[in-house]
């Protein structure tokens, strides 16, 4: 259902001004634009909510295109530009969305749906290395193939232009201040720069005349993604760029002490792997100009059962027994959802933003961030993370 | 643990693998209400009419061990259709999706041209048969969860019916896949209207049984949205305006939208032809509605099904679970177009052996499982429609009546 959201900036509510099928990003509207955009309404209207319900209007129109919608958004691969040249593959992708797009805000990331084969959608969330974008813009991930990430791979390797993918709206609190201060600080590290770059290039095209402190940590100048436009960035953003295995040292509090003496009184935004964002919180010692964002990567299932489990929405930790996870909620004093509590009625599936569970019945792990398990018949193996 | 295996026959049950240790069968002690002429045995019926009730246990048909087996060799059929889910499937179910949403704007469509009036309700009457059945139930019982598409979701999808998707699914995919016949717990039992059981206490509006039945028919969308406020725990007391609530609040919203758009939107949208669409439209749901029911009728209420209570399934173990699913469903065989028409809910009892594989491999793993059935004497219960219908009839008309004395 079309919901204007009120706190994604104005964006939301400008949608139904917008061309009906993306890949025109011209200010302009010609007549067949003007078209466009009055189908786009009436397809967004209640009356066509009304009639195409309960499947909704894009449950329809997604069997004529892929790439109708009059809610949903998806995007075509449009250009494949390969960043690096040692290391893991890492690739930028141009997509270009339908107009259901509301666009983003620098920072904030996004889900992609990829179909493998064609079977089965994997999603991920993915930040958004382009500047800020309205309702319809293109725009750009830069992904890093993990090993152990089907999507992550799949994207870095062998997407190629005209794949289609699945987008969500663009979510996310890792975003500038507005108005924005005078200094700003970004740390990041590997591909954790992707959020900062969006941050970097927005606030280039907007003129920012401030002083911008930009940290990197990447392992070597070969490894460096987006090395040529970090080279060209103008005197205001003073870059450090470290790379570890060329001897540079990794992040201590005191480095940043020396390059911002009164870091912890300046707004900043780190994105990087877990172990950074530790050290980067450990300096700023909960100041509340931090903001970090960091990525979660699939965990090592130890097979045994051992490790905390983190009920997220209750925020409860209890040591992991062993016993199922809606067993062990339960015994933490939480009350989630159940059914059949044997694995068929799929009533107590809850989110799994990090960590490794196995199916009791078959024995199967899953290691997956982000996925939706039946908590009636998993187990932790490890260090769990749940919502509830 | 035991269980109430046969009922006093009204008909012979349906086809039926041969039960290992068949119990002493008095046909001379049958008092059913049916008339004789229905009493022939089938050709390939292979288990002697057993007409008197008796108890029997699924340790008399298993022990302990062949009953962890079979358990076992279900859970390895399981596993081996989860190992394999792929394209196949997905490609399955989408075209299905497609055909559905093809007949339902063809349907549509149709209403505009009146000499198509036929045309227009038979179509718009396949879509919501092939909507709630085939793509409704078996994606919300997670069927294809696996694909990760938010359209065939479990958690996402909403049907073409008045009852709400998440007041059915506890209804459904929890107390009846859990409890499955257990008298007085499977709440679809007769749905709180009829007397389908035996073990159902008889009472005078019993005797409306075959009326109830019809009208359950006539309105089943309604019937099975209301199904889900549990009156009878509201009677109860068991149940609390709290939890009731939200139930009835979904109930509304969600009928009012397919009032809205069967009655009002699309019959206004045609102009003067409003009164034909609105009865074109309402022909299709009653069709849909006579569809359904016949259908789920027939997958635990013909004679042969078992039923269960309270105190036997305590502590059940996942092979028992298994066990009692087989004992408790029946199938109805027939052509492939039929399978699919019926959500391959002819494959009731691989359907509750594993209600979260995709339907579409319940007619391959049905010979294994019938293989399975077979070699471990349990009896397997399959008949064609009209026998199925048949037998379930004459239930509704034989509870309709209190209990003889001496039984």
């Amino acid at each position: 259902m079309p919901v204007c959201g009120s706190s994604r900036m104005d964006l939301t509510c400008q949608e139904t001004t917008h061309v009906f099928i993306m890949s025109v990003n011209s200010y302009s509207l010609n007549p067949k634009e003007v078209t466009m955009s009055v189908v786009q309404s009436l397809l967004r209207s209640p009356v066509v909510t009304a009639l195409a319900s309960p499947h909704g209007i894009d449950r329809y129109l997604e069997i004529v295109n892929p790439l109708w919608a009059a809610h949903e958004v998806r995007a075509r691969v449009v250009d494949v530009t390969r960043e690096t040249r040692a290391g893991a593959p890492v690739t930028t992708l141009r997509l270009r969305p339908s107009n259901t797009w509301r666009g983003h805000r620098a920072g904030q990331h996004v889900q992609l749906g990829i179909e493998l084969g064609t079977a089965r959608r994997l999603t991920r969330a993915f930040s958004i290395s382009s500047p800020e974008s309205g309702p319809g813009d293109d725009i750009t991930i830069t992904v890093r193939a993990r090993e152990e990430g089907a999507v992550s791979a799949h994207l870095a390797e062998l997407a190629r232009p005209g794949a289609l993918v699945h987008l969500g709206q663009a979510e996310g609190e890792f975003t500038l201040p507005e108005p924005l201060p005078s200094r700003l600080i970004l740390i990041s590290a590997g591909s954790g720069i992707t959020p900062v770059m969006s941050m970097v290039r927005t606030l280039m095209r907007r003129g920012y005349g401030g002083t911008i402190t930009f940290l990197h940590y990447a392992r070597s100048a070969q490894h460096q993604i987006f090395a040529d436009e970090i080279a060209t960035l103008p005197p205001n953003v003073h870059v450090h760029l470290v790379h570890t295995r060329a001897g540079g040292e990794r992040f201590t509090r005191d480095a940043l002490a020396r390059l911002v003496p009164d870091f912890a009184d300046v707004d900043t935004f780190a994105c990087g792997p877990a172990g950074l964002i530790e050290t980067v919180q450990e300096a700023y010692a909960g100041s509340d100009r931090l903001r970090v964002e960091y990525f979660r990567v699939p965990s090592a299932a130890s097979g045994d059962a051992e490790g905390t489990i983190t009920f997220s929405r209750s925020g409860t930790r209890v040591a992991n027994s062993g016993a199922t996870i809606l067993e062990q909620a339960e015994a933490a004093g939480l009350t989630p959802e159940f059914g059949c509590r044997m694995g068929i009625c799929f009533t107590c599936t809850a989110r799994k933003p990090e960590g490794a569970v196995r199916n009791v019945v078959n024995g199967e792990e899953n290691a997956m961030p982000d996925d939706d398990i039946r908590i009636c018949v998993n187990a932790p193996v490890g260090d769990c993370t749940v919502d509830l | 643990m035991t269980l109430t295996a046969t009922r006093p026959a009204d008909s012979p049950p349906a086809r039926t693998t041969p039960v290992r240790t068949p119990k002493p069968a008095t046909p001379a002690a049958a008092t059913s209400t049916d008339d004789a002429s229905t009493r022939h045995t089938p050709e390939a019926f292979t288990t002697p009419p057993v007409s008197t009730e008796h108890t029997t246990s699924i340790s008399d048909l298993l022990s302990p061990e062949e009953l962890e087996a079979f358990g076992a060799e279900m859970d390895a059929i399981r596993e081996k259709v989860i190992a394999s889910l792929g394209d196949e499937d997905a490609a399955y179910i989408r075209r299905i999706v497609k055909w559905q949403r093809g007949f339902e704007v063809a349907g549509r469509a149709l209403f505009y041209v009146p000499p198509a009036w036929p045309l227009a309700v038979a179509s718009l009457s396949i879509s919501k048969i092939l909507d709630n059945m085939e793509i409704g139930h078996n994606v919300m019982h997670g069927q294809y969860d696996w694909m990760g598409d938010p359209g065939l979701s479990s958690r996402m999808f909403e049907w073409d019916t008045m009852a709400p998707a998440e007041n059915w699914k506890y209804g459904h995919n929890y107390l009846h896949h859990t409890f499955t016949n257990i008298v007085g717990k499977d709440r679809d039992i007769g749905y709180g209207i009829l007397r389908m059981d035996d073990d159902q206490k008889w009472r005078p509006h019993h005797l409306l049984n075959p009326v109830n039945a019809f009208l359950l028919m006539v309105f089943f969308e309604w019937g099975v949205a209301l199904h889900d406020l549990e009156v009878e725990n509201i009677a109860s007391g068991e149940r609390g305006w709290a939890e009731t609530k939200p139930v009835l609040r979904r109930i509304r919203r969600k009928m009012g939208r397919q009032v809205l758009k069967d009655y009002v939107l699309f019959p206004a949208l045609t102009g003067p032809l409003f009164p034909l669409t609105f009865a074109g439209n309402a022909v299709a749901n009653l069709v849909r509605n006579i569809w359904a029911f016949n259908i789920i009728f027939c997958g635990h209420f013909p004679t042969g099904v078992a039923t269960f209570s309270m105190e036997e399934t305590e502590n059940e173990t996942r092979a028992q679970w298994y066990v009692r699913q087989l004992l408790g469903s029946a199938n109805i065989t027939g052509s492939e177009l039929f399978h699919v028409l019926s959500g391959n809910l002819s494959h009731q009892i691989e359907h509750h052996l594993f209600p979260d594989i995709p339907a579409r491999r319940y007619p391959q793993v049905a010979a294994e499982v019938r293989e399975a059935c077979e070699r471990y004497g349990l009896p397997y219960n399959t008949g064609s429609l009209g026998h199925q219908l048949g037998s379930v009839f004459r239930k509704i008309g034989r509870l309709a009546l209190p209990p003889r004395r001496g039984r």
